[in-house]
């Protein structure tokens, strides 16, 4: 009661609250801001992330007023497709729940099933432990998280793991945030066989599928990080190729994206190098042009360039 | 007189000082974490000073990057061991170095007998002098 007191007279009078002096000091614009201009998309992640920001905000301005609540949970189950951006955004979430000061050290711990679950009894509790301690004051991200539990085998020492997990979720909540990852279909196939877990993740936010326009969008900004980019018929050459890479079967976003660049980057190397014998420019050293998309075997024979000929 | 009332066990940092309290202790692992050491939980009911080697209650903790983790180690060995004996200790792999750097008790048993000390007549009139913890009369784990 003292301490609550305390507060009282040391925060703001009865009336004085300035949202806006709070939202500034916290620099949170700062990261939405990066947020927005390094991730494309993402329209219901983002809007997450910011009501999040809000209600930690709201949550330290009431603290002032000694409006004590329950620090709210923020474990997060990130579901979609492949290449949707779960690990990319996971990696930021350490960085905005320092900013928010919701985690301590904002650090971002990635483990999968190996790292959690042992090989003989007694062995998958300290494994558990150690990964839990390693986490804490940070981010545990648990990526293909429902291979934690495999139903066909009812000796599986993946359930005991998961119950530490549960345990740590609930009495630890100011010490680490847990984020499970997965692909939607698996992931429900999991919380339905665990619905502690279920229950105990606040936030289940799904990474929709990319737009072609927002793909196109994800390989300029991959190609400005690494000094390189389209020429204007390169460009339209590519719009093609995602428009028929979209069609075909194992298709993953912005990881198909990716490899198609990196495949581009080696064709354009080939091309300069066949052609050494004239001086090279700056500008062609950064120029991805039209033949090194066009030459993929999506437009030749409509197949995937790893596929064996 | 009673030298040392209380006969409390005054062994590395601290420990002449009241007890640390969770929040003292956090302040002091951060301090360890801030400088890249590892932190261990060891325990013993053997408080002879020559003891140096404790048992350690969990593996030693690497790539900590916050101390609730070593806390929660803590109050689990506190809650296996009660009456024991506990101390962290921050170990500084630096080539060089390569030993403790910080070792401070966060645990003691709730009565401690002390020390006798045992005069030895050897050789005409020397005397040797050894310390004998009282509570190590009784076998292990009914020391305390």
């Amino acid at each position: 009661m003292s301490q609550e007191a305390k507060q009282q007279t040391a925060g703001p009078g009865q009336n004085a609250v300035d949202l806006e002096a709070e939202f500034k000091s916290s620099n949170i614009q700062e990261v939405l801001d990066k947020l927005d201009r390094e991730l494309i998309g993402l329209v219901p992640v983002k809007t997450r992330i910011r009501e999040i920001a809000a209600l930690l905000l709201v949550d330290r301005l009431r603290r002032q007023f000694a409006l004590t609540s329950e620090t709210p949970t923020l474990h997060m189950c990130f579901t979609g497709n492949p290449g949707t951006g779960k690990t990319t955004v996971a990696m930021r979430m350490g960085e905005i729940l320092k900013r928010l000061g919701y985690v301590r050290e904002g650090h971002l711990v990635t483990v999968t099933r190996d790292d959690l679950v042992g090989q003989y009894i007694g062995h998958t509790a300290p494994k558990t432990k150690e990964v839990i301690k390693k986490a804490m004051g940070g981010v545990l991200f648990i990526d293909e998280a429902y291979y934690l539990y495999k139903p066909e085998n009812e000796r599986d020492y993946g359930q005991e793991s998961i119950e530490i997990l549960l345990q740590v979720m609930e009495n630890n909540r100011d010490d680490l945030v847990v984020i499970l990852a997965g692909y939607k279909d698996k992931m429900d196939k999991f919380f339905q066989s665990n619905p502690g877990m279920r229950s105990r993740i606040a936030h289940h936010i799904d990474f929709p599928d990319y737009r072609p326009e927002e793909l196109l969008a994800i390989a300029k900004l991959m190609l400005a990080a690494q000094n390189y980019r389209f020429s204007g018929e390169a460009e339209k050459a590519f719009i093609e190729y995602l428009r028929l890479r979209m069609t075909m079967e194992h298709f993953s976003n912005a990881r198909s994206v990716r490899n198609a660049l990196d495949r581009a980057r080696l064709r354009q190397a080939n091309r300069l190098f066949g052609r050494r014998s004239r001086p090279l420019t700056k500008e062609d050293l950064m120029t991805l042009e039209a033949e090194d998309v066009l030459a993929s075997r999506v437009f030749r024979e409509g197949r995937l360039d790893q596929d064996p000929a | 007189m009673m030298t040392n009332p209380g006969n409390r066990l005054t062994q590395g940092q601290f420990s002449f000082l009241p007890d640390l309290t969770d929040a003292q202790i956090t302040a002091q692992i951060k301090y360890a974490l801030k400088h890249g050491w590892a932190v261990n939980v060891e325990y013993t009911d053997d408080p002879h000073p020559r003891n140096t080697y404790w048992e350690m209650f969990g593996m030693p903790m690497f790539d900590l990057k916050d101390p609730a983790g070593i806390l929660m180690e803590i109050n689990n060995c506190r809650k296996t061991f009660p009456n024991h004996y506990i101390r962290v200790t921050a170990f500084d792999s630096t080539r060089g170095v390569e030993s403790p750097r910080m070792s401070y008790l966060v645990n003691r048993p709730k009565k401690e007998p002390g020390f006798g000390l045992v005069r030895q007549e050897v050789d005409g009139r020397n005397v040797r002098y050894t310390i004998h913890s009282y509570a190590t009369d009784k076998p292990e784990m009914e020391r305390y």
